[in-house]
């Protein structure tokens, strides 16, 4: 079975250093200096206690799936998720490079990257 | 200042076409207006308030108000995607508390079964960026939910099938219905998997339509014929991902609901007739939790063995058949879900589903996707 291309990234300013990372093969995720919590989505000002301190660390990339669901109405299934970071906050992306119908919550996963259609390549996760 | 008691609903009407090529999406706006104001017993020229969402073509409530030619002092376009007109009659009633208006108009209308518009990445969205890569459509956002909910609480599959098999039973009695066909638990478990654990019958239909409301003041809904239902009190909350800290086992009615109830007085075991958003049979099951109906992780076991189903189960819910079978025109559930708890209330059900002594109801809203960010509504109404 074909697996789904992914499309290009859409990015901003704001996100950039996330994307720029990802073509290095790198995952970021961000560190709040107010509150000393990690959170995801990255953005600039911290979504838990509205600290403008906030700067990028490389996330480990190990996680376990929150919960999953395969899309398959569509010629190439894939699965949705959420990750649950090892840093603490849940990611939502794909699984890939599995079997959709052995997916279970709580499976061990860890970042691998995906070629886009076009720029720099999509972080997804792969069971371990 | 509360709203409870200051606004009425004397005007619901759900336009009869579930499939409609040769409407435009303004005309079905328009022709629902009509119908409710017509239902109502009022005109145009006694519009003065317009409330839409993102439905309604156009900027905001502009375009609309000119098409329809409405000359109007207050305006609302608040887009919480299904759960809008749900949260616009609270909105109706506070303007209208405020002495800013006396008769808003409330329509939805769309053609997604035969116009669809494809869902389109916002670029601007500001998740956009870290999120539109992995194709969350609607089905997987939900099946995302259904999953965890299974794994948290032991829910089945035939648990949430039956929330199917009611909204079948009622929708058989609805001429009007998409779908008019009795199921069991076994033809919707045996119904193809679209996203797992979903399969095609825990999904709601795809429908062309509209509805329209009218909400008064006090003094305009006692010169009119119809029967008074009275807006008791209402709630509103969005629910995202937390930063992180995301949990999908729960939906905004978790605190929508405990607002509404508050205001209005009443408590879920006082409710005769409930309204539940159901674009999936999971978000009625969350819902009915989330809101009170029974004990976090049991909705499973409430929902079972036909406790939906009017004149069976001890909350008759979704008695026109719901989105499940009935209409979802737009894919936007919010207007027809007050519009049943207004017949029901007025007495004016399909007698096979219509709940004896209905004098309190309420209808809740889930609106975006459960399994990202979501808009949560609760009104409580009463008939008078």
């Amino acid at each position: 079975m074909a697996e789904r291309q992914f499309p290009a990234a859409v990015i901003n300013p704001e996100s950039q250093p996330y994307w720029d990372a990802a073509a290095k093969g790198k995952l970021l995720i961000k560190f709040c200096n107010g509150c000393k919590k990690h959170f995801f989505y990255p953005r600039s000002i911290c979504p838990l206690c509205a600290s403008s301190d906030t700067e990028w660390k490389e996330a480990s990339g190990k996680g376990e799936i929150y919960t999953h669901s395969t899309m398959r109405r569509v010629p190439e299934p894939y699965a949705l998720a959420y990750v649950t970071l090892a840093e603490g906050p849940k990611m939502l992306t794909n699984i890939v490079d599995c079997d959709f119908d052995k997916l279970a919550i709580g499976q061990k996963v860890h970042v691998v990257f995906k070629p886009a259609k076009e720029g720099p390549p999509i972080p997804a996760f792969a069971p371990d | 200042m509360s709203i409870k008691g200051k606004a009425y609903i004397m005007g619901a009407y759900e336009h009869p076409t579930r499939k409609a090529p040769d409407k435009s999406v303004p005309q079905i706006h328009a022709e629902a207006a009509m119908g409710a104001l017509k239902d109502a017993g009022l005109t145009k020229d006694d519009v003065d308030a317009y409330f839409c969402a993102g439905d309604a073509p156009g900027l905001g409530p502009l375009s609309m108000v000119d098409y329809m030619g409405l000359k109007v002092k207050h305006v609302d376009s608040t887009d919480v995607g299904g759960s809008s007109y749900i949260l616009h009659v609270a909105h109706a009633a506070e303007a209208i508390a405020a002495g800013k208006c006396s008769v808003a108009l409330i329509t939805l209308a769309g053609k997604p079964l035969t116009a669809p518009v494809p869902r389109a990445v916002i670029p601007l969205a500001p998740d956009a960026t870290y999120e539109s890569p992995y194709g969350i459509v609607v089905a997987n956002s939900y099946g995302m939910c259904a999953m965890r909910h299974m794994h948290e609480y032991g829910t089945t599959s035939e648990q949430l099938a039956w929330i199917k098999v009611a909204a079948s039973h009622h929708a058989q009695y609805n001429e009007h219905a998409f779908l008019r066909n009795v199921v069991t638990v076994e033809e919707v478990v045996n119904s193809p998997i679209i996203s797992n654990p979903l399969h095609r019958l825990d999904c709601c239909v795809i429908t062309d339509g509209g509805g329209a409301l009218v909400v008064t003041s006090p003094e305009v809904a006692k010169s009119l014929k119809r029967p008074l239902v009275r807006v008791m009190g209402a709630g509103e909350s969005p629910k995202g991902q937390a930063g992180g800290d995301t949990d999908l086992t729960y939906s905004g009615a978790r605190w929508s609901g405990p607002i509404a109830f508050a205001e209005a007085g009443v408590k879920p075991s006082d409710i005769k007739y409930a309204s539940i958003y159901d674009s999936f049979t999971i978000t009625v099951l969350m819902q009915i939790e989330d809101l009170g109906f029974c004990e976090k992780g049991k909705g499973g076991k409430f929902v079972s063995d036909g406790n939906l189903i009017s004149g069976v189960g001890k909350l008759p819910f979704n008695t026109d058949g719901g989105g499940l079978c009935n209409n979802h025109p737009a894919n936007r559930g919010g207007i027809t879900k007050v519009i049943e708890a207004v017949r029901q209330l007025r007495g004016e059900a399909h007698p096979k589903v219509q709940v004896k002594n209905c004098d309190i109801a309420l209808a809740h809203g889930t609106g975006g996707s459960l399994g990202v960010r979501h808009g949560s509504a609760t009104l409580i109404m009463e008939r008078a």
